[in-house]
């Protein structure tokens, strides 16, 4: 994190650009006129600084997942913009989108689910390069063994099914399937939940590491306000599809402006006044 | 994988041993005897019928009777039929090759209609494609087969395009090797409609529902991010990880071969299990039941059987016991 964050953002121009996102979901009941409208994204602007880590934290059903979405262009936004690298992404065709999505990964939550199965340890890491057709053969097993030693995993696991491993040990191979393209923007959604406090330090100084030695972007999204004081330079506040408050993590979680932000903070306030006191003592 | 077998194949036989006794039991419960109806014949003697009761040993107890069977089975009999005065496994063999012909026939087509439908059903899924699709298949499930073969019939028969009924023509024997063939065919079609329109709405929804769910796993959405096409993700991601279900069902649907199409057997006139099992079962002619709910009960144990087998084959995850 070297750069004091807020002079990044001024250097540096956005690495990812969202303008009035929007994106609705209507569901209706089978033999019914009634709709139900869940807007997820409401007006969601939004700048991503390279080389940070980016929290968006949100209580559940706010939009944040769908946001990450969107990002990795799982879901089409029904309205607005988003800029990668200076160019605009969320209308662009077929082929040019397949070339892009090498660019931005995501890390799901639940890596027993998000690890097909089927498929050895090997087989997982090389699937997206075997996709984007970069490796053949030898040189994919070479690639997959390579990226497991980068992750700290032991090579000679290739061969072990996603159920044969523990849970940190699963999430690192999410982690190293998705640096197998080389991205520039990771995606962590809700990566670090569901593992225990010591596993979770584990993939946060890995996730650390990998962003110092590739010059990573994150974009965190999580509901652990602690995880995010430690983690994030800069902290987006989402409520009912829009983001209610975004800047520098100090201002954001040091001095909300906002009632809501306020809420969340007062909700794990012991949490984090203790969170706030140490810090304070080691800055 | 030895000892999994072996065990599957120990439970299998006391499966098949459990079902002969209570088919004995239930069948021994139910009134009257194939030789009830010669006692109304007044040129029959009495004596006649009670010698031949006593042949065929009618007038000894349930378990005497059991004992008679399994001995016969261990010849390879399968016990006596009355009516037609012949081992039972003769019968047997001839009708259970016709039904098995239609039934494989009936399901290998099915199933190739299935998958494919399914999986594209299941890619549409939301849509106004999937909405018809399922009021389809609801709507092909209510229609009972018997209405639908009946339905087919009338056509046929109206239209003079296929034969309707029987499973060959009269001049069957006078025709060269590729006219029976094309004769056996012109007679399977009928027949295998109504069995294919019969299972086809299960396993459409059955494809669809566990490529759905599939469809929206994580590592599905994963490969998606990185870029992969819908038809390679449909069918070399999506489909294996969905089989399971599946595999489960076509055990189950080979186990169905045998008695699946009776009905439309004895509609069609195919000259099948169905209409022996009617035949046996009016004229109480006791072990020919017996044995073609055998030969139904051998198949149902054999596909199940080869379902697990194949689960433990394709899904690794299934060892862990």
């Amino acid at each position: 994190m070297g750069i004091e964050p807020a002079v990044q953002r001024a250097v540096k121009p956005a690495l990812v650009k969202a303008g009035r996102l929007c994106k609705r979901y209507v569901q209706r009941a089978p033999f019914s006129r009634k709709k139900f409208i869940v807007d997820a994204l409401v007006d969601v602007d939004f700048e991503i600084v390279p080389g940070c880590v980016t929290a968006v934290v949100g209580e559940s059903g706010s939009g944040k997942s769908t946001l990450a979405a969107c990002l990795v262009m799982l879901e089409k936004p029904d309205a607005g913009e988003i800029w990668f690298e200076g160019r605009e992404i969320s209308r662009l065709g077929h082929r040019e989108l397949a070339q892009l999505r090498s660019k931005i990964q995501l890390v799901f939550q639940d890596s027993a689910g998000a690890l097909n199965p089927r498929f050895s340890a090997a087989e997982i890491i090389s699937e997206p390069l075997m996709i984007q057709r970069q490796d053949s053969g030898n040189q994919l097993r070479t690639r997959a063994c390579e990226l497991m030693e980068e992750v700290g995993l032991c090579a000679d696991w290739a061969d072990r099914h996603p159920l044969e491993f523990s849970g940190g040990q699963r999430q690192r191979l999410a982690i190293a399937r998705a640096i197998a393209l080389n991205p520039s923007f990771l995606i962590l959604d809700e990566s670090l939940s569901g593992l225990d406090l010591s596993t979770q330090a584990q993939i946060l100084n890995l996730l650390l590491d990998l962003q110092a030695s590739r010059g990573l972007t994150y974009l965190l999204i999580s509901h652990d306000l602690g995880l995010v004081g430690q983690f994030a330079d800069f902290v987006a506040v989402m409520h009912q599809g829009r983001i209610v408050e975004h800047g520098p993590r100090q201002q954001v979680l040091g001095n909300p402006q906002h009632e809501h932000t306020r809420n969340l903070l007062g909700s794990v306030q012991t949490l984090a006044s203790n969170f706030y006191a140490a810090q304070a003592g080691s800055r | 994988m030895m000892r999994y077998l072996e065990r599957r194949l120990v439970h299998s036989v006391l499966l098949l041993v459990g079902v002969s006794l209570s088919c004995f039991l239930l069948t021994g419960l139910a009134p009257g005897s194939f030789f009830d109806e010669m006692k109304l014949n007044p040129q029959i003697s009495p004596g006649t019928v009670a010698a031949l009761r006593s042949e065929y040993g009618l007038d000894q107890p349930l378990p005497w009777r059991y004992g008679r069977w399994m001995k016969s089975v261990l010849r390879g009999e399968w016990g006596y039929s009355f009516a037609y005065n012949s081992p039972v496994k003769n019968l047997l063999v001839v009708r259970a090759c016709n039904t098995l012909l239609l039934t494989s026939l009936a399901m290998i087509v099915a199933w190739l209609l299935a998958v494919p439908l399914g999986v594209w059903i299941a890619n549409r899924s939301g849509r106004w494609q999937d909405r018809v699709s399922m009021a389809g298949t609801s709507l092909l499930f209510a229609v009972p087969e018997l209405v639908l073969a009946l339905g087919l019939l009338y056509l046929v028969v109206r239209t003079h395009v296929l034969p309707a009924g029987g499973m060959t023509s009269a001049e069957f024997e006078r025709l060269g090797l590729w006219a029976k063939i094309r004769d056996l065919a012109a007679h399977l079609v009928v027949p295998t409609t109504v069995l294919v329109l019969g299972s086809l709405p299960i396993l459409i929804r059955h494809v669809r529902g566990s490529m759905i769910e599939v469809l929206q796993a994580p590592f599905v959405q994963a490969a998606r991010a990185h870029g992969i096409g819908r038809t390679r993700l449909l069918f070399r991601y999506a489909l294996p990880a969905a089989a399971n279900p599946l595999i489960s069902l076509f055990g189950l649907s080979v186990a169905g071969l045998l008695s699946g199409s009776l009905l439309v057997e004895v509609i069609t006139g195919w000259p099948g299990l169905g209409p022996l099992l009617l035949e046996a079962s009016m004229s109480r002619d006791f072990y020919l039941v017996t044995g073609v709910v055998m030969a139904s009960t051998f198949f149902m144990v054999i596909g199940s059987l080869l379902a697990d087998v194949m689960l433990v084959v394709v899904d690794p995850r299934v060892w862990t016991d």
